[in-house]
């Protein structure tokens, strides 16, 4: 079910990061906005690329992997291809948001501390608010916003999804 | 005071004190008698200001840090207030709260300024519960114990390592209660660029990072009848072991250390200081043969083991600048493992040689596999001062009561030059004591070389030796010797000798001395080590008639093949950590060609990303993606030879995109 990179597809990827480091001037002082470019392409920081980032700008990989982890923005293990972002900010926290949580969680069988199911194909975050409180409680799959969300109502999203990559 | 109007003054605690150019309120508060409590304050790093312990109360601006608050004049500060007190003890209770109190078995028992914090403020109880799950302890490294469930993330380390080391190794990670101090991508500390200096340890307010103790495999080698253990003792530990037994700093309790080995069951008691003899000899010699016949200059010293591996990791094309000697703790093991097995007519492999390091990276150096043959190491085991302090308190022998013992001979034997190279411009003394009687063929009437003493981090001098004037540089801290190295590799370095140590002052401010706060304690210890050369009948090393008789017993020529065999070593390039490859295909396949670029630090300068960009492009507009794998490797350890590119497995040094291109072409048509 995950798609294979097209065989030249990391190949690009890191001739990408090369642009991207030149574009900052390999300047240690744009280390944020390089992560954010090279988070573009990769949609998350794989090591190896932070090692070379931090090589390329002669900072310590230490302190590169400080920054990257310090914001949430940040992923620095791979994320799923679809991402479920559920809002659990104060309005939607007393909307009884964390309900959604659990059920989309038992519904993508993760557990513990795991947001992204084994098969790579979703990870299901919480964000503290989105600024979207008069449609309380909010869940915001892959960049669309879905509005007064139930737990029956949020499994049904992931649901909609599986059968289409299935189809 | 205040009638003279060239006084500036503010008050404390209703005493009125006089503004010295102290950098901020602390250093001030501290000056007047007053001792606030800190964790993340150390004056030799930068302000950080996140502890919040040394909090004040100044008249109309409230409660203030005094770390991060410059003294002005007219300030009314006090130091104990009720609201003070309160939160100094909430945030000392908070810490508490998720710090692992085992204290019994911690290995910063006793010398932990959290333990000593909390007592001070008289707190019995923690009111607040843990929120930290527990982390597992790393014990990778051969120098170092991180305990992260003991950190109270005061950042001391992180500044120590980046501030003077010029390292980096590790950082600050995540963010408020998941913050935590760790090595690049949390791996292990072992796994990375730490060059096992130690200081974050010696820094470390609590027991999160330690040195790592080898004393129970001395006791196993001790207790063992068929063993025969011999142990060396470094120069530096003899200054500083009475600060454990509540001596002064720089007392030299030489004799009832050497007293104190013999009582816990050593066989030999021998002294650094002898090699460090040695060391002079074939230095100073190795430093006159290139100077005089115009080989690499300048010459780097190479008796501090975190230097050596900095020099490797960072300044590959400077390694054939680095003298080949070993370190005086490597030409001691070795000459043991040589001499003492048919002297006292035992098996190699029952002789234990042990030795007594200020030192954690000494721990890392005797496991190096240079000094390792056929299992068997030259240094079997290191100890720092602190264990040793530990092993005499477990024999329960009252260390400053004991009847002083010497050395035993000959390896015992030493000059005033052997001793100095405890500290920061005593290699370079001891080498200009040798150096300039060899050269002048004069005596050296006094040997006291004041010039290259100092505390600076960074020296410079002229020495006029004879005809010639010879050009030194003397640095402490590594980040100064990565300034004086980067002049070295770009050619705008006119100097011939540049002694490296590590750590502040030199090996005596080694992280395994007694853990101490006080700067000032360094120049005691020196003094200390100075006092010891004065108070000696010989000063230099060409006088040490045992290592003259060595030479002629065993050695042979000073420099020649024999000597050569057991006092010289190599280096060799070092990635800085452990890391995979970047696949930049869909992934390996047995039948593709395997083409691995290196894009470590030195290939990187040297082009590499280009040759890198060049074949992916290649690889694109011919289609070869099914036939070539190309991965961006991280350090083949050739730098002195990148840019690296390996093709099937067969390395091209200094590679050109065309090079890589017709190797690749012609793996191809071998297919």
């Amino acid at each position: 079910m995950r798609t294979k990179p097209k065989a030249d597809c990391n190949g690009r990827k890191f001739v990408k990061v090369f642009t991207i480091l030149e574009k900052h001037g390999h300047k240690p002082s744009r280390l944020v906005p390089i992560l954010q470019a090279v988070q573009e392409e990769y949609r998350y920081l794989p090591k190896e690329v932070l090692t070379y980032v931090a090589t390329a700008l002669d900072i310590s990989p230490a302190r590169v992997y400080g920054v990257a982890t310090f914001y949430s923005h940040f992923a620095i293990e791979p994320k799923g291809k679809h991402i479920v972002r559920l809002c659990d900010g104060t309005a939607c926290h007393v909307k009884d948001s964390i309900p959604i949580l659990d059920a989309i969680r038992k519904r993508l069988k993760l557990e513990g501390k795991k947001t992204t199911t084994d098969d790579m194909l979703f990870t299901v975050e919480t964000v503290a608010c989105l600024g979207a409180c008069g449609l309380a409680p909010v869940v915001v799959v892959n960049d669309r916003v879905h509005g007064q969300v139930t737990p029956e109502a949020g499994v049904k999203l992931v649901e909609e999804i599986i059968a289409r990559e299935q189809s | 005071m205040s009638a003279t109007a060239a006084v500036k003054t503010l008050t404390i605690d209703g005493l009125e004190v006089p503004i010295n150019g102290e950098r901020n309120l602390l250093e001030l508060v501290r000056k007047a008698g007053i001792d606030l409590p800190t964790f993340c304050y150390h004056s030799d790093l930068s302000v950080y200001g996140a502890c919040r312990l040394c909090l004040v109360d100044i008249a109309g601006r409230g409660i203030q840090g005094a770390c991060s608050t410059p003294p002005e004049p007219g300030l009314k500060i006090r130091t104990q207030t009720e609201e003070i007190r309160e939160i100094r003890k909430i945030s000392v209770e908070l810490l508490l709260a998720n710090h692992e109190r085992e204290c019994t078995t911690c290995g910063k028992s006793a010398a932990c300024q959290l333990q000593d914090v909390a007592r001070k403020l008289g707190i019995q109880k923690v009111r607040f519960k843990p929120v930290h799950e527990p982390a597992p302890v790393d014990r990778s490294s051969l120098s170092l114990v991180r305990d992260p469930n003991k950190c109270v993330l005061c950042g001391d380390c992180v500044r120590f390592c980046s501030e003077i080391q010029g390292i980096g190794a590790i950082d600050f990670a995540y963010r408020g209660h998941d913050a935590a101090v760790l090595p690049a991508f949390g791996k292990d500390l072992g796994e990375g660029e730490c060059i096992n200096c130690g200081q974050c340890a010696a820094v470390c307010p609590t027991g999160a990072l330690t040195p790592r103790q080898e004393i129970e495999e001395v006791w196993k080698a001790l207790h063992d009848p068929t063993k025969t253990v011999v142990v060396q003792v470094a120069p530096a530990v003899r200054i500083a072991i009475g600060e454990l037994f509540g001596m002064p700093p720089g007392e030299s309790m030489r004799g009832q250390m050497v007293a104190a080995l013999k009582r816990l069951g050593f066989d030999r008691v021998y002294d650094t200081s002898f090699s460090a003899d040695l060391t002079v000899i074939e230095e100073a010699n190795e430093f006159l043969g290139r100077k005089t016949k115009g080989g690499k200059l300048p010459l780097f010293t190479s008796c501090c083991p975190g230097w050596v591996k900095f020099a490797e990791q960072y300044f590959p094309e400077l390694l054939p600048n680095l003298s080949t000697c070993k370190s005086p703790q490597q030409m001691l093991g070795a000459l043991c493992k040589e001499l003492l097995p048919t002297e006292l007519g035992i098996e190699k492999k029952d002789l234990v040689v042990v030795s007594i390091m200020p030192c954690t990276a000494k721990k890392f150096e005797a496991k190096r596999p240079e000094f390792v043959k056929d299992g068997i190491a030259e240094v079997d085991h290191v100890l720092t001062t602190q264990e040793l302090a530990r092993m005499i308190e477990e024999a329960g022998l009252r260390f400053t009561k004991l009847a002083p013992e010497s050395f035993d001979m000959p390896m015992g034997f030493k000059t005033g030059a052997g001793v100095i190279f405890g500290n920061s411009g005593g290699v370079s003394e001891a080498v200009l004591r040798y150096a300039s009687e060899k050269v002048t063929g004069k005596k050296l009437v006094n040997p006291d070389i004041q010039a290259v003493r100092g505390e600076d981090g960074l020296r410079i001098v002229e020495i006029p030796v004879g005809e010639i004037t010879l050009k030194l540089g003397i640095v402490h801290g590594l980040k100064n010797a990565r300034t004086l190295a980067e002049k070295v590799r770009r050619g705008k370095c006119d100097l011939d000798l540049i002694e490296v140590m590590a750590c502040p002052g030199g090996c005596i401010g080694g992280a395994g001395q007694p853990v101490s706060r006080d700067t000032d304690i360094r120049k005691l210890r020196t003094k200390g080590l100075y006092d010891v050369d004065k108070n000696m009948e010989l000063h230099k090393s060409q006088e040490n008639h045992f290592v003259t008789e060595c030479y002629q017993k065993h050695l042979g020529e000073i420099g020649g093949k024999h000597a050569h065999r057991l006092l010289h070593t190599h280096y060799h390039n070092r990635r800085r950590m452990i890391g995979e490859d970047i696949a930049l295909g869909d992934g390996p396949a047995a039948d593709k060609v395997q083409v691995k670029v290196c894009t470590g630090t030195n290939c990187f300068v040297k082009g590499s990303q280009h040759i890198l960009h060049n074949l992916l492009d290649q690889v694109q507009q011919k289609e070869l993606q099914d036939k070539v794998d190309i991965r961006a490797s991280f350090c083949f350890e050739n730098c002195d030879h990148g840019p690296t590119v390996s093709v099937d497995g067969s390395k091209i040094h200094w590679c050109s995109p065309e090079a890589a291109q017709s190797a690749i072409n012609q793996k191809l048509k071998d297919k």
